[in-house]
Order: structure tokens, then C-alpha cells, then sequence
């Protein structure tokens, strides 16, 4: 499962500050009579790295997609760069502007190019005119490395170019705050690494990131915190050191036996 | 490693260089020995084939070919015929020449006035060549834009008031929704917008119009009645006033359906439902007879008008289920994707969603055209002159009664050539919207 990182990893920008950019306080979800989130309490400060893995089910992409508003919690508050999230379509539209996400399935909209996928947001959202979306746009696939792709259509790429993609097309909206959700689980093993390193850059920039990921040896280096989930709940939070060679609750010593194989 | 003593080992020093396919296998003889005559069955149905097809051009290429193309009359059409041939198994096609006015433009259309419906073709044909490509200059969507207007000014006539009052209305609509959408959200900014151009269409419209009329009847034309107009032309305006209209309410209806307001949702599933649930010429008739009686007394509702309100509702009902179905073809990450990016509902449906639904729904919504186009002459049944109507009444005149396949024949080409420019058009329009490919 986990990925060997060869390239040490720069933690000079790698600093957590005592401002707290996620609040989430007894959040609880329901999908009809389903209980999916119980209980959640989380804060993630600015600048933390936090990797979110548990069992198949067990809630991690419901509580993520929570924080952008993609599924809608029943009870509880959840306050996003200081604005909490109500059914006011202002607020929403706001934290998702500075919320960037990537899907397991990349999304990419596959009628655009891939200089169009991201130009689009923050010429119609930030209303940045053509030419410095476009600036930005080729700033961030230089980033990711996939400049001379640009005019080329998302069908035409590799999984793992798309996903790069995907993830410059969420930094040019400048996002504060980003959210991954199993972004490399649809990939080749070959194409895994290509995605990962994409991710470990932007760490080293010191940005906040929340990914559900299986990538043990992404959360061993780069997360300062690992957060595991199972049935709706967190069970455990601590340190990744900790949280791999020390697990406290029986669950979360079963999940790691599996998936880190015996 | 070990395996390198062992007989399977084994290591490709050189790569091999691309042959030539075998003789057989490219061209023309492999085509026809794959498609054609692979195995006794397939040869016998080629065989057969050929013959029925050889049989039939044998029979309808000389009546075709051999026909006369100028004559008054059917009775001296077979006397020619009779001259030239001995006998009279040939077509007349005499009577598309002769009776060619009374086939395009209708039997009551004054034929001082044809001018203006040549002039309106062209600018159709202007006004709809940006839309259909749009490696044109976008400048020209102008005239499209403008060209609803012109039309009805060249072919109802009248002074050019009428026309640029109506065009006022939407103008004064989008400024009020540019002045509106400053402080409100856009659900209201519409309703004010459609509020002024209704108030401007109804109230103060037709009075300014009327006194300008009086005052500086610029450009006048000759005013030309819709039970004047006739033939290809009243075809041709009902199908593209159809066409143009019912795509954009057909996508208001499917997105309508979609909708978790409860009241808009009812609305549109009842709308859809109740229109595709009835024969498009009861609507025709409603339009024709009974429409008057529910509109309050000396309104005055252009009958072509109303059939164009009917042809398009029930089109659009059609095509708002054409389109619900490239809207449930798409994943549902690409909303989410839209949604992530902080686009709202209008700007998420406008960029991503329908851009890709209505190209999934291409073949439907071409389908749709095409049988609106077709249905045009149902008017027919209530009393308009279109194409067949006046086939009716060049068989019941003296000089050609007796003349049936040259008619018929010569609208049917006319519609086949419409319908398969639309095909083609949509078959080239998908090829080139096609961005999977790898
Ligand atoms: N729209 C929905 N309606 C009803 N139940 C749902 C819906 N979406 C998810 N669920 C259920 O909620 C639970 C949590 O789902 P979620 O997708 O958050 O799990 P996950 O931890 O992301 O799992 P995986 O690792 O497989 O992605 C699952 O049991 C799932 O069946
Ligand atoms: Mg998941």
C-alpha cells in the first residue's frame, strides 16, 4: 500500500500556527435514519497536515465533504475560516471559494481544456480577468508539471496527470485550506508517486490540507497529525510516530494490520 | 539471477521493423470479399440484392430523367410526351415550373411582396450560419440577434415601430435586471426584468407604436395578413421560429423537473406531461379555434403566432425530456467538482452541466427538430396554405388535375434535403465536440 518517499522532505514552511482555520464541534449527520457522523469534534489550525484513514464506510469522506458543504450536517457547528456554515447560499459559495478539493475521481470537466478547467473558477467566481487567470492557471501547471499539456483535453491524460491537474485547478482559486479525498486510490501504483510528491510540495508550503488517504508512508512523513475513524466516529488522534507504532484502541491496531499487511 | 542457464531465458536484441499487410488484405477486393460475399448466404443477398436495386433504377430513372419541364398544362404535357417518347410513362415535372410561386410562397401571398422573403432568407441564413459555427467571426450573432425583428417587419409588413417596440421590451428587460441585480439576488433581479418588459409589451408599448405610426410611419411596408402567407415560406417560419424556441424553454422545463422546489417541479412535470400526453393537432386546433375565446375580447393574437406558441410548447415538452436525459447521463462529480469551485446553481449550469448535457443529447434534440420540421404541415388542417395545401389545390385545378407523384415528390425532396442537412449538421457537430479521444 504505502509508497516508499525517497526525498527528504523541506519542513522549514512546514509550521502550524495557533490560528485555528477548521472548527468542527458536535457534528452529528444522519442519511435518513442512518447515523453517519456522530459526535464529531475536530480543530485543525492553520498549517496543519491532517491525514484522515479508517475502515471502508466508516464516514471519512461524508465528514470532509462536510467541511465544503457537498453533504449538509444536521446538528453541530462547523465554522470555517471563521465563517460557520449555515444554509445562507452566501456563506457557502464564500468557504468554497477559499476551500479548494480533489475527488478520488479527479472530476475534471472533460468539455474543457485543461487551461480552461482552471481558469473557469476564478474567472467566474473571483472574476479575474482572462489573461491573469490564465497567468496563474499556467503558474500552477508548472507547479505540477504539466504545462505542455494545457491545451490538450482531460481525456488525453494520464490518471496521474489528471489528478495533478486537479489539484493545480483548485490552487489557482488561492484556496487557504485544502481537501483531499482518497486522491490517489484510482491510480496505478506507477502514477501514485507523481500525485504524492504533488502533495508533499504543497505541504512544504505550509498549506492546511485534510486528506483521507491509505498512503501510510505519505502520512508518516508529512502529517502531524493522524486522525482514525470507524463506524461515524474518531476513535483516535495523535502524532503519526505515535499513532503507527503505538495505536491505542483494538480498532485501530486491526485497521493497521490490514492495511499495513503482514 | 539464476534463470539465465535455464532454455526459457530469453532476450529480444533487436527490435523488428513494421511489414507491409499481405496483398488481399487492403483495398477494394478485401472490402468486398469481407462485406459482401463472406460465405453462399451473403453472396446469394448480394446477388439479389443488385437485381431489386437494378430493377428499380431501370424503372424510375427514365420516368425521371425523361420528363418535361415546361408545359402550362397537364393535357399538353402528354401531348409533348407523347411526341417525344410515343407514350406517356414519364413525369411532368412541368408543374413545380409552373405552379413554382404558388409551392414556395402560398396562393395568396402578393407577389409584388416576394422580394422580402428573399431578402428575409438571406438574412436567415446569415443569422443562422454564426450560430451553427462558430469559427465564424462572433460579431455576426448581431444579426441574429436582430434578425427575429427584421424578419417580422419583411414579412408581416407595416411600419418598423412594431417591430423595435417589441425588441425595446427586451432591451428595457436587460437593463432593468442589470439595474436590479446590483442590490437583489437573481431569482428576483428575473421577475422584475420579465415585470418591465410585460408592462412595456402590454401598456405603454402599443400606444408609443401606435402614435409613432401615425406621426413618422418610417419604412413602411405593404402589411401582409397571416392567412396570406403560404407555402415553404410560413414552413419555413413556423420550423425556425420552433426550433429557436423550443431548445431554450425545453431547458428551462428539464431543469425545472430537476428542481427541489416542489412548485416548479409540479409545474414542469405537469406542464411536460400534459402536453406530450395530447396529439400535436388538437393543440393546432386549440390554437386555431378556441384560443380567442379565452383571451380577453379585442386582443388581437396572430393566428401564425398562436401555431408557433403550440408547435413550440409541444417541442419543447419533447426536448425537455431529451435533455433530462443527457443531464442524468452525467456523473455526479461533476456537480460536486462545480460546487467545490464555489460556482452558484446558475453559473454551474450554464459552464459545466449543460454544456455537456446538451451535447450527450445532440442526436435527441436533432431528432426533435426534425420532427417539429416535419410537423409543420400539420397547419395544413387548419387552414393555413403551406406546401401541401397547395399541392391540394394545383390537383384541384382544371390545367393540372390528375397530376399526383411530380407534386409530392418534389416536397418530399424539399423536406428530405432540410432534415438531412439537420442530420448531418448534428453528426459533424458531435464529431467535433468529441474531446474523449485519447
Ligand atoms: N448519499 C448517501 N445516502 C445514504 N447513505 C450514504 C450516502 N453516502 C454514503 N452513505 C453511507 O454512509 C457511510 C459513510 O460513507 P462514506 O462515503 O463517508 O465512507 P468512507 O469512509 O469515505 O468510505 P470509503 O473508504 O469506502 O470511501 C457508508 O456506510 C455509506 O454507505
Ligand atoms: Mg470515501
Amino acid at each position: 500500500m504505502s509508497q516508499a518517499i525517497e526525498r527528504e522532505i523541506d519542513r522549514s514552511h512546514m509550521t502550524v500556527s495557533d490560528e485555528v482555520a477548521i472548527q468542527i464541534s458536535n457534528m452529528n449527520k444522519w442519511y435518513g435514519e442512518f447515523h453517519v457522523l456522530r459526535d464529531i469534534n475536530l480543530t485543525v489550525n492553520r498549517g496543519e497536515r491532517i491525514v484522515i484513514a479508517g475502515p471502508s464506510g466508516s464516514g471519512k469522506s461524508t465528514m470532509i465533504r462536510c467541511i465544503n458543504r457537498l453533504e449538509e450536517h444536521q446538528q453541530g457547528k462547523i465554522i470555517v475560516d471563521g465563517t460557520e456554515l449555515t444554509s445562507d447560499l452566501k456563506n457557502i459559495d464564500k468557504i468554497r471559494s477559499e476551500v479548494g478539493m480533489c475527488f478520488q475521481h479527479f472530476n475534471l470537466f472533460p468539455h474543457l481544456t485543461i487551461l480552461e478547467n482552471c481558469t473557469l473558477a476564478p474567472m467566474w467566481v473571483r472574476k479575474i480577468p482572462k489573461r491573469e487567470a490564465e497567468e496563474t492557471a499556467m503558474h500552477f501547471l508548472e507547479k505540477v508539471k504539466i504545462p505542455d499539456q494545457a491545451h490538450k483535453y482531460p481525456g488525453m491524460l494520464s490518471g496521474g496527470q489528471q489528478q495533478r491537474v486537479a489539484i493545480a485547478r483548485s490552487l489557482c482559486m488561492k484556496p487557504r485550506i485544502m481537501l483531499f479525498d482518497e486522491p490517489t486510490s484510482a491510480l496505478d501504483p506507477e502514477m501514485i508517486k507523481e500525485v504524492l510528491d504533488t502533495m508533499i510540495e504543497l505541504a512544504e508550503e505550509g498549506m492546511t490540507m485534510l486528506c483521507v488517504t491509505h498512503e501510510m508512508g505519505f502520512a508518516r512523513q508529512v502529517a502531524n497529525r493522524v486522525i482514525f475513524m470507524d463506524q461515524g466516529q474518531i476513535v483516535e488522534q495523535n502524532e503519526p510516530e505515535e499513532f503507527f507504532n503505538n495505536p491505542k484502541s483494538e480498532r485501530t491496531k486491526l485497521f493497521l494490520s490490514q492495511i499495513l499487511g503482514h | 539471477m539464476s534463470s539465465q542457464n535455464t532454455p526459457l531465458a530469453y532476450v529480444r536484441k533487436e527490435m523488428l521493423e513494421q511489414q507491409p499487410a499481405p496483398r488481399g488484405q487492403v483495398g477494394v477486393a478485401k472490402w468486398m470479399r469481407e462485406n459482401l460475399f463472406s460465405g453462399w448466404f451473403n453472396t446469394a443477398l448480394t446477388l439479389v440484392s443488385i437485381y431489386v436495386i437494378y430493377s428499380l433504377l431501370k424503372a424510375v430513372l427514365p420516368w425521371a430523367f425523361g420528363g418535361v419541364w415546361t408545359a402550362d398544362s397537364l393535357q399538353e404535357c402528354r401531348t409533348i410526351l407523347n411526341d417525344l417518347h410515343g407514350n406517356t410513362h414519364y413525369a411532368c415535372w412541368a408543374v413545380i415550373n409552373e405552379r413554382w410561386n404558388q409551392i414556395v410562397y402560398g396562393t395568396f401571398f402578393p407577389s409584388s411582396e416576394y422580394w422580402r422573403t428573399h431578402i428575409a432568407f438571406v438574412l436567415l441564413i446569415l443569422a443562422i450560419l454564426p450560430v451553427l459555427f462558430d469559427a465564424l467571426p462572433r460579431k455576426m450573432l448581431w444579426i441574429t440577434a436582430v434578425y427575429p425583428f427584421l424578419m417580422v417587419w419583411l414579412i408581416w409588413g407595416g411600419t418598423i415601430w412594431g417591430p423595435v417596440s417589441v425588441a425595446l421590451g427586451f432591451v428595457l428587460a436587460y437593463m432593468a435586471s442589470q439595474f436590479a441585480g446590483r442590490s437583489l439576488g437573481s431569482g428576483l433581479t428575473g421577475l422584475i426584468a420579465v415585470a418591465v418588459a410585460l408592462i412595456w409589451w402590454f401598456f405603454i408599448g402599443p400606444s408609443v407604436t401606435s402614435g409613432l405610426n401615425k406621426v413618422l410611419p418610417l419604412l413602411h411596408l405593404q402589411e401582409i395578413q397571416s392567412r396570406e402567407l403560404g407555402g415553404f415560406v410560413i414552413c419555413v417560419i413556423i420550423g425556425v421560429s420552433g426550433i429557436a424556441l423550443s431548445l431554450p424553454i425545453g431547458i428551462v422545463l428539464a431543469l425545472g423537473r430537476q428542481s427541489d422546489l416542489l412548485i416548479v417541479k409540479t409545474i414542469c412535470v405537469g406542464f411536460i406531461e400534459f402536453i406530450r400526453g395530447v396529439p400535436l393537432i388538437t393543440l393546432l386546433f386549440t390554437a386555431s379555434l378556441l384560443l380567442n375565446y379565452f383571451l380577453p375580447p379585442g386582443t388581437e393574437f396572430d393566428l401564425t403566432l398562436r401555431v408557433i406558441v403550440m408547435v413550440t410548447l409541444f417541442s419543447s415538452a419533447y426536448m425537455a425530456e431529451v435533455i433530462r436525459g443527457g443531464l442524468a447521463a452525467l456523473p455526479k462529480g461533476q456537480y460536486e467538482a462545480a460546487d467545490a469551485l464555489g460556482l452558484d446553481y446558475w453559473k454551474a449550469q450554464r459552464l459545466i452541466i449543460m454544456p455537456q448535457a446538451l451535447k450527450i443529447s445532440i442526436p435527441g434534440i436533432v431528432n426533435t427538430f426534425i420532427g417539429l420540421f416535419k410537423d409543420t404541415t400539420l397547419v395544413f388542417f387548419i387552414g393555413i396554405f403551406d406546401m401541401l395545401a397547395a399541392a391540394q389545390a394545383i390537383r384541384a385545378n382544371s390545367a393540372w388535375n390528375g397530376i399526383t407523384w411530380e407534386l409530392y415528390i418534389f416536397i418530399g425532396l424539399i423536406f428530405w434535403i432540410c432534415c438531412f442537412a439537420m442530420s448531418r449538421y448534428s453528426q459533424w457537430l458531435e464529431r467535433k465536440l468529441r474531446t474523449d479521444h485519447r
